[in-house]
């Protein structure tokens, strides 16, 4: 992976000491909460209703061994002993003190990690493929891009003061594991006709209160002229994005308002008037970076391992954790293997230090140092020896991560909801735990297959409810929580905005408006059918009669 | 006299600012004056005619393409920020340098904070009538506060890739130098 270098160390160092200033000049009453919170925001550092929450950027979701450790540090010295992976790949921390702050993000600095562009209305994280580097499907590694993209970002004079938020994912794959079509750019790295690696370029996706499924505006971007062609599409945003009302401001408004063809127009024209040899990244550079993520050096093992074998026909539990977790890594010999942060009864996405520990070793000591953050709010393993596959599922179930559900109806995407965010109108976290629990039966979970629900607390749509095969979107009536039905949403390579299915439903009849709706699938689904296909063939119909039969 | 903040190579100090501003409803005062760009185009052959300097003040919804043409007679080209998160102004400046080569002035004004210096010192503001109080020497430290960049952009700072290619040739440099010798 990447290794900071001094240069790199040296601009953190600078950017700690500058916040560093601004703290203490905010404690000291030298400038007020207004004139502070743009900077602290600029931090990741949010106000929220019991505390500060601190947002820690992890750069296309890759974490070594020590900066696990550190988060881990943190959680225990600074917060409640927890953090909580955000569908941005990003961790979160939501008890931290404001005169803490400054430190955090020293130690923080320590590994190479930060809180850079986490908030404000800027080029935030960049997102890739938790696969990379390991799947055999990818062209190329989609981190080298993503790394690319990091570095031009990072306090973008031009482009640190945009409409809105900015969000870019980076994948190398058919099948699609980052939503690209979800973001304001979504990048997915194709060969041309002769063999050349270029990015079909994906703009003015989002969820949010107005979904859009980004749409291509260019087939084929020769892969060096990246940043220019970024420059280009970001510089037409900087320019004509509304400014007027902030829920209208992101990129897929505009896209939308000019239709797609225009705006890909305007791009190309300002992408022709800018100087390449200025703009792009030297090729020296970019083989600096690329040699960062060289193949790991993998043995020739044999593609089955006789160990695993016998380990997975005495344990039925480790079969299991096989069948839902594990997934076919390029190298022979070798396994990539999610682990769920999803163990029903929890909250999805948190992670106790002790856990964030444990995944630490498991990464150092059976994988190639590397763990890996999924915008499903899982980690994941990158390069596992299928010999010590019982040894690091053993591990994981000693901590409680070992739940076989990844994919499956209790893997779900949650946002911190009504329990922790000023913005939501509804808890997320209860429902999610609740749906779990009822579905808890590995057996049951296991029949109804694929099944990807998705959880907002408000219409901001942080848990990405439009496209979950099941959406649920929490809405105050009077103030009490409703919850709002979507289905045959898709973040996938098939991406897809879910339809409301009716009227919103009280929380307490929300488990059983999902048991329904499992039902149907179960009574029409076709051999080799997933929940989502079923629906495609079958439409909204006996999906609503079966949730809304009691009312009529 | 009144005066605005000017960015010099030794850093940032007072200038006296002999230009006016005129608002589009007043009339103009004599001496040298920045106009609208709507009055620019509609007066500004008369009144540089008559001998004085004019500069053009920017909107942050104008399109700074309109002046192109008459960039070179101009000795100094305002960019308003209407809002410190109104980003308009950064792509005005950085398309006023590097696409058009404009060498005068840049100046901003409107909602100018000394948080933003390093931001507009990099897309080639050179001038600032700061909304916050800010003295020069908090815009200097302001403008010095990181020792590396990571992108090229219009004040023509070496970024973090061609710092470290300069870093590796010094290297083979000095590795040939211990060979020879």
């Amino acid at each position: 992976m990447y290794r900071y270098d001094a240069l790199d160390k040296e601009f953190l160092a600078d950017r700690v000491s500058e916040f560093r200033h601004q703290v203490t000049r905010r404690l000291a009453g030298e400038i007020t909460e207004d004139q502070f919170k743009p900077l602290r925001l600029m931090n990741g550092l949010y106000l929220q209703l019991h505390a500060y929450m601190l947002r820690i950027a992890i750069p296309y979701g890759t974490l070594n061994p020590a900066q696990l450790r550190k988060l881990a540090e943190v959680a225990r010295t600074y917060d409640k002993g927890y953090g909580h992976f955000t569908t941005r790949t990003n961790l979160q921390f939501h008890w931290i003190k404001l005169r803490d702050a400054p430190d955090i993000l020293a130690s923080l600095a320590e590994v190479d990690l930060h809180a850079i562009q986490t908030s404000g209305n800027c080029i935030r994280n960049t997102t890739a493929d938790p696969y990379a580097g390991a799947t055999a499907e990818e062209l190329d590694d989609p981190r080298v891009w993503a790394e690319v993209i990091r570095q031009w970002s990072t306090l973008h004079p031009e482009f640190s003061f945009l409409p809105r938020k900015f969000k870019i994912a980076v994948t190398a794959s058919v099948k699609d594991r980052t939503a690209a079509r979800t973001h304001d750019i979504g990048l997915a790295l194709r060969r041309g006709r002769d063999g050349a690696l270029g990015f079909e370029v994906m703009v003015g996706g989002g969820l949010g209160r107005s979904p859009h499924i980004g749409s291509t505006i260019r087939e084929h971007l020769p892969a060096g002229r990246l940043l220019s062609y970024l420059q280009a599409i970001l510089r037409v945003y900087n320019r004509h994005g509304r400014r007027d009302n902030k829920f209208k401001a992101r990129v897929k408004i505009l896209v939308a308002s000019l239709g797609a063809e225009e705006f890909g127009r305007q791009v190309e024209a300002e992408w022709a008037q800018i100087d390449p040899a200025s703009a792009d990244l030297p090729d020296t550079e970019l083989a600096r970076i690329r040699g960062f993520f060289a193949p790991a050096g993998f043995e020739v093992l044999p593609a089955v391992s006789a160990k695993l074998e016998a380990a997975k026909a005495a344990d039925p539990a480790l079969a299991r954790f096989l069948r839902n977790n594990v997934h076919p890594h390029k190298a022979s010999g070798y396994a990539i293997v999610d682990i769920a942060l999803k163990t029903p009864g929890e909250t999805p996405g948190d992670a106790t230090a002790e856990q964030m520990e444990t995944v630490a070793d498991l990464a150092e000591r059976y994988s190639q140092g590397e763990a890996r953050v999924t915008h499903e709010q899982n980690l994941v393993l990158p390069h596992v020896r299928l010999d010590d596959l019982p040894a690091v599922h053993e591990a994981l179930k000693a901590v409680g991560l070992a739940s076989a559900n990844a994919n499956l109806i209790s893997d779900i995407i949650a946002c911190p909801g009504l329990d922790y965010c000023a913005l939501a109108n509804a808890r997320a976290i209860p429902i999610a735990q609740h749906i779990a629990q009822r579905f808890a039966d590995q057996d049951v979970a296991e029949d109804i297959g694929e099944l990807k629900i998705k959880i907002s607390g408000c219409i901001n749509a942080c848990g990405h409810h439009h496209v979950g095969h099941i959406g649920i979107l929490g809405v105050d009536k009077k103030g009490e929580e409703f919850y709002q039905l979507t289905l045959g949403g898709s973040g996938a390579e098939d991406a897809e905005v879910g339809k409301i299915l009716g009227p919103a439903i009280h929380a307490s009849r929300v488990t059983d408006a999902i048991d329904d709706l499992v039902a149907v699938y179960l009574r029409e689904r076709q051999p080799g059918e997933r929940f989502l296909d079923t629906y495609r063939r079958t439409g909204i119909a006996p999906f609503k009669e079966a949730v809304y039969a009691e009312v009529h | 006299m009144p005066k605005y903040i000017r960015l010099a190579a030794e850093g940032a100090a007072w200038a006296d600012d002999r230009f006016t501003a005129v608002p589009d409803e007043e009339s103009l005062p004599p001496g040298d004056v920045i106009v609208s760009l709507k009055r620019f185009l509609a007066e500004g052959d008369a009144l540089q005619a008559e001998g004085r300097e004019v500069g053009v003040r920017i909107a942050a919804s104008e399109e700074i393409e309109d002046l192109a043409y008459d960039l070179p007679r101009l000795p100094v080209v305002t960019v308003v920020c209407p809002k410190f998160s109104d980003g308009r102004a950064y792509t005005t400046a950085s398309l006023l340098r590097e696409r058009y080569g404009y060498k005068g002035e840049v100046r901003a004004v409107g909602d100018v904070l000394r948080e933003q210096a390093g931001f507009m010192v990099r897309c080639g503001f050179d001038a600032f009538e700061p909304a916050d109080g800010s003295t020069p020497e908090q815009w200097t430290q302001a403008t010095r506060r990181f020792r590396h960049v990571y992108q090229r952009a219009a004040d023509h700072r070496p970024p973090a890739f061609e710092e470290r290619q300069a870093q590796d040739k010094a290297a083979e440099a000095a590795e040939v130098k211990s060979h020879a010798v």
